[in-house]
């Protein structure tokens, strides 16, 4: 029995080594699932807004280029791989536009991230507001609102209700996604992990430690988003897991 | 203000950094589209033979495939595939080849998973009242199978399938994690080589911009030709 723990031991104690700079693997380990909720956090809110904001305008009627522009949006940042994305931030919106030089890459990679998303949630919100009885929006406009006012009052609250299952995917995917940060150096969990291999030789269990964070991440942002979801239903509207017949 | 230049993509620059990259892209994307959805479909019909040991086994598989990364995937085939494997392949390509191929094996196995869900969905969607319709007109499973259930499964699963290919085409970007060498990997060269990285990192935008948006297209025109009118 001792020998057993004395042999996982022997496995894990790299990650209390230092690293060479009074940091240990564990420490660089936490940083670097810090970095990747981050990552996620900040682009998942970028997503939401634009999402939300193109979405809805990709539902207007009788505004061309109102809907011309969303649906580029939508079209621009869905057919673009997320890593090429992330490389046209770093290497040509950075160098081209003026200012963005300064911009740390932390915010780029979130921008990003972020951006590509907002297409998904876009496509998400559109679904959503088309999926809801067009007498929902006629009954607003009938008792005098602006279209402004529907879509505040009538539509969009609604909406957020419907799409709370494909945001709940889209949430765990920007967690996954986060990962292709490590190609522009973001110091999160597939950076740690790619560069602690090198150096410890410790594959195996660097990867081990690396996708149980991946995992617990994603589960935990499952179990948030359900709880949203129970704590914004509407008893009776909202359909509840329903028995077969 | 930097100016763009692009005279350096002549044919021979082109053919010598980017074709060869561009064939493995697709050709990686056909081949993961046609191993995924083989072993998918296994995958899936364990899911739903109602035994329990299968169903338990299938149902980790996806559900451990969905919650990790691609990259952290192909990091760990990269380290655990033995390099005795890749010596199989005939006339040390195999070596030579190696992230090529640990690309391949990663994305038959990932996106198996995903496959099998499109499967199982496409399999569920169709009212129980189908087959048991077919069963009372005395259709053995064969023929139910194939003049009821399979012709509308199938209608349901075709174009996601098309869409899942076109996610797994711009996936195959990730392989840059192993240092495969696909289109992307070969702008990549061609930029450091000519200090170009402005113009090279555009057109591989423009390139996967062309080839996802072509086949979104192709999938929305293929859609309302299939569509089952009810």
């Amino acid at each position: 029995m001792m020998a057993y723990w004395q042999n996982v031991w022997d496995h894990w104690q790299f990650l209390w080594d230092d690293r060479g700079d009074g940091v240990t693997y564990f420490q660089w380990m936490m940083s670097a699932w810090g970095y990747t909720v981050a990552v996620a956090f900040c682009s998942l809110v970028i997503a939401l807004v634009f999402g939300i904001i193109i979405g809805t305008l990709r539902t207007i009627t009788g505004h061309r280029i109102i809907s011309t522009f969303a649906a580029t949006w939508v079209e621009l940042f869905r057919n673009i791989p997320i890593l090429v994305q992330l490389f046209i931030w770093f290497f040509v919106i950075s160098e081209l536009v003026p200012g963005m030089r300064s911009v740390p890459g932390f915010v780029l990679a979130c921008c990003a991230l972020g951006f590509f998303t907002s297409a998904r949630i876009a496509e998400q919100i559109r679904a959503g507001i088309q999926a809801l009885p067009a007498g929902q929006r006629n009954a607003g406009l009938a008792v005098g609102f602006t279209q402004l006012q529907t879509y505040r009052y009538v539509i969009l609250p609604q909406t957020f209700r419907i799409i709370i299952p494909p945001l709940t995917s889209e949430a765990m995917n920007i967690v996954k996604n986060s990962s292709v940060a490590f190609a522009v150096s973001i110091p999160e969990l597939i950076s740690f992990a790619m560069q602690t291999q090198e150096e410890t030789s410790r594959g195996v269990e660097v990867y081990l430690a690396a996708t149980l964070l991946y995992a617990i991440t994603a589960l935990a942002v499952n179990r948030v988003m359900s709880l949203i979801e129970r704590r914004t239903s509407i008893p009776g509207l909202t359909p509840q897991a329903q028995g077969g017949h | 203000m930097t100016t763009l230049d692009f005279s350096f993509y002549t044919w021979a620059n082109i053919s010598n950094y980017l074709i060869s990259g561009l064939y493995f892209s697709i050709s990686l994307t056909i081949a993961a589209t046609i191993g995924g959805i083989a072993l998918g479909t296994i995958i899936a019909l364990l899911r739903l033979s109602g035994i329990k040991p299968l169903v338990y086994l299938s149902t980790w598989y996806v559900n451990v495939f969905r919650s990790v990364p691609l990259v952290m995937v192909l990091l760990w085939f990269f380290l655990l595939v033995p390099s005795s494997f890749y010596d199989l392949f005939p006339g040390g390509s195999g070596q030579k080849y190696r992230a090529e191929i640990c690309a391949l094996i990663t994305f038959i196995v990932f996106e198996a998973a995903f496959f099998s869900e499109i499967v199982r969905a496409g399999i569920q969607s169709l009212p129980r009242g189908q087959s048991s319709a077919g069963q009372a007109l005395g259709m053995t499973y064969g023929q139910n199978m194939r003049y009821i259930i399979l012709p509308q499964a199938i209608r349901n699963m075709l174009p996601v399938f098309l869409t899942q290919t076109i996610v797994l085409f711009q996936d195959t970007s990730l392989v840059y994690a192993i240092g495969a060498y696909d289109i992307l990997k070969g702008f990549e060269i061609m930029g450091n080589t000519f200090g170009r990285r402005i113009e090279t990192y555009l057109l591989a935008a423009v390139v996967y911009f062309a080839i996802s948006f072509f086949l979104s297209m192709l999938v929305k025109r293929l859609n309302q030709k299939i569509r089952i009118v009810r």
